[in-house]
């Protein structure tokens, strides 16, 4: 069974077609890049996929169900994580309690106790401030954990949302633009980060990216959007050499 | 596996309060607390007790909202009437009437953020407007349909029953309350919608359900509140939770800091004693510059600290930034992430 498939995608705003029949299909464990020019779609796909926006037509089926009619929360709870583009971490918090919270929408302890620190509480309590510890070290931002999400360097804050998607348990990982504004070196470890997370947490990944170095060197397979339609898809080798992709986005730049 | 010690803080947080509270009980015994300085202490633990009800739903969780005197006043005027009526000093009823004026509070709370709480932005703040209004007209006219509310009047011969100890013991588990909701998932959630819906949504955090208890909670906390005010001060009036009352909870809140749990406890208490310490030095010429000196204190904050008093601080020993380390899990095991 496919993790994920996506079926004749479509939305439009007023007249403008965001996306139209987009139709993806990703198997367990693969690593899928989504590329195209600035306003191609890519995003709207993402707030298709997670229900952030209702779809004009088409269906998102996960693990053999429909996500139509799920709420975002209800989305990232059935297993699907996103990164944002525009970084979107909780600012004045810190960094662990960052990845807490996404780690503790279902702590196992109710209001009662919450509210009385039970024992229930002490323990998952604990249980989930050692999980959120070890996201963090694997994303080399423990030795960060107090500090303000805000107040992290550009690339930092990149991770982190890395990291707190990480925490809500995903099957499927969705990376918005990981690497931008990131410096050559920067990238350069976020392509070994994403394979070992990858490897370790047993994720599907579907990467939105610009760099097309990083695109090429991490990932299996490759869908090119632009004007909200796919206009290729294929091995990195496959779509370099893709006439209508270096009209569309590559250029001359990469040929 | 070793149990993380996460409530380090809270013997030297109770050791204080008891403190205090003994101190209060000396001080009190030997007269240096007359009647009139322990009724401004009483007022500034219940208003304070009620200010974090409003630093749970906009401090916390940032759900804007303009009605906290109105939750305030129906717990008031519950409990007073239950108590007036079948209570006569009977100090079971009294507590019972605490619980029923919190649970009316945060029930009406239930009921109005229903609808609203599932909206972004800030129709809470026009809808809690809206009902304060409402609510002090039903206050002045009440006495149409249940006489001993006393109307535009005022409902007065509820049982002046609610002395320091009651009070102080509802204020500290109000504190504790809502500091250990702080240090929770509930606590988290609450920050995580303030700083950013979306973002929360996309986490997992069920936004409309963390908005509305954040809003129960802090109006029960209103509400009980209220209940105590009705029974310490002799008259219960609807101009004392009127609009501009629910400003002075706001004012309290944001003085501190936003998100301040500790700023919400000094400003609280501080604002009373200020106003109070004011009245006795000024004298009648108090009430003329009242006005002046609200507008004068609130623009030296906002210079001096624009984000308020205590933003972005707590007192460590209540609510702690750092989290004792727990047993790590033994190396190389993969943690799991699913579960």
């Amino acid at each position: 069974m496919s993790v994920l498939e996506v079926r004749n995608l479509t939305k439009n705003f007023g007249g403008l077609h965001a996306v139209s029949d987009f139709n993806l299909t990703m198997e367990e464990g693969e690593l899928v890049g989504l590329i195209g020019p600035n306003g191609a779609g890519k995003t709207t796909v993402f707030n298709l996929i997670t229900q952030m926006i209702p779809p004009t037509s088409g269906s998102v089926i996960f693990q053999g169900g429909d996500l139509a009619r799920l709420k975002p929360f209800q989305v990232c709870r059935s297993g699907i994580a996103r990164t944002f583009q525009n970084i979107r971490l909780f600012k004045d918090v810190t960094v662990l309690d960052n990845v807490r919270t996404s780690f503790g929408t279902r702590p196992g302890y109710g209001l009662l106790g919450a509210a009385l620190h039970l024992k229930g509480y002490s323990r998952a309590e604990a249980e989930l401030t050692a999980k959120s510890r070890d996201i963090l070290e694997v994303l080399g931002l423990l030795d960060k954990q107090y500090e303000l999400a805000g107040s992290l360097p550009y690339g930092q804050q990149r991770r982190l949302e890395i990291a707190r998607a990480l925490g809500t348990g995903p099957k499927l990982l969705l990376l918005d633009e990981p690497a931008a504004g990131m410096n050559p070196s920067e990238v350069g470890g976020l392509v070994q980060l994403v394979l070992s997370i990858k490897a370790r947490f047993g994720l599907t990944v579907l990467l939105i990216e610009h760099q097309m170095g990083l695109v090429m060197n991490l990932c299996e397979r490759i869908v090119v959007m632009d004007f909200g339609e796919v206009i290729a898809g294929g091995t990195p080798v496959e779509i370099q050499g893709n006439p209508k992709v270096l009209e569309a986005y590559l250029g001359r730049a990469v040929a | 596996m070793k149990r993380t010690n996460l409530t380090a803080g809270l013997p030297l947080v109770l050791l204080l309060a008891l403190v205090f509270f003994v101190a209060r009980e000396v001080l009190g015994s030997l007269e240096i607390i007359n009647y009139y300085w322990q009724l401004i202490l009483d007022q500034s633990l219940i208003i304070t007790t009620a200010a974090i009800g409003l630093s749970i739903i906009y401090g916390f969780a940032g759900q804007f909202s303009l009605g906290h005197a109105a939750f305030f006043g129906l717990g008031a005027y519950t409990a007073g009437l239950i108590s007036k009526l079948w209570g006569h000093g009977n100090y079971g009823v009294f507590l019972l009437s605490l619980v029923a004026g919190a649970a009316l509070a945060g029930a009406v709370a239930f009921l109005i953020g229903l609808p609203i709480l599932r909206l972004r932005s800030d129709y809470l703040g026009i809808a809690t407007m809206g009902f304060g209004i409402i609510v002090k007209v039903l206050m002045d006219n009440s006495n149409k349909w249940i006489t001993a509310t006393g109307g535009a009047t005022g409902m007065t011969g509820v049982p002046q029953i609610a002395k320091f100890p009651v009070i102080f013991s509802v204020f500290l588990l109000a504190v504790l309350l809502a500091r250990n909701l702080r240090l929770s998932s509930f606590g988290r959630a609450w920050t995580a919608v303030r700083e950013d819906e979306v973002a929360a949504d996309a986490m997992g955090v069920d936004p409309t359900r963390v908005k509305t208890l954040a809003f129960v909670l802090g109006c029960a906390l209103a509400g009980v509140a209220g209940a105590l005010y009705a029974h310490r001060y002799p008259i219960v009036h609807p101009s004392s939770f009127d609009f501009l009352k629910s400003f002075d909870f706001l004012i309290i809140v944001v003085l501190g800091g936003l998100g301040s749990m500790s700023g919400t406890i000094v400003t609280g208490v501080g604002w009373v004693f200020l106003l109070e310490v004011l009245r006795a030095v000024l004298g009648q010429s108090f009430l003329d510059f009242r006005g002046v000196i609200y507008a004068l204190t609130l623009v030296l904050v906002v210079i001096l600290r624009p984000k308020g008093l205590l933003s972005g601080m707590e007192w460590q020993a209540l609510i702690p930034r750092r989290v004792p380390e727990g047993n790590p899990p033994a190396k190389g095991e993969t943690p799991n992430v699913s579960a």
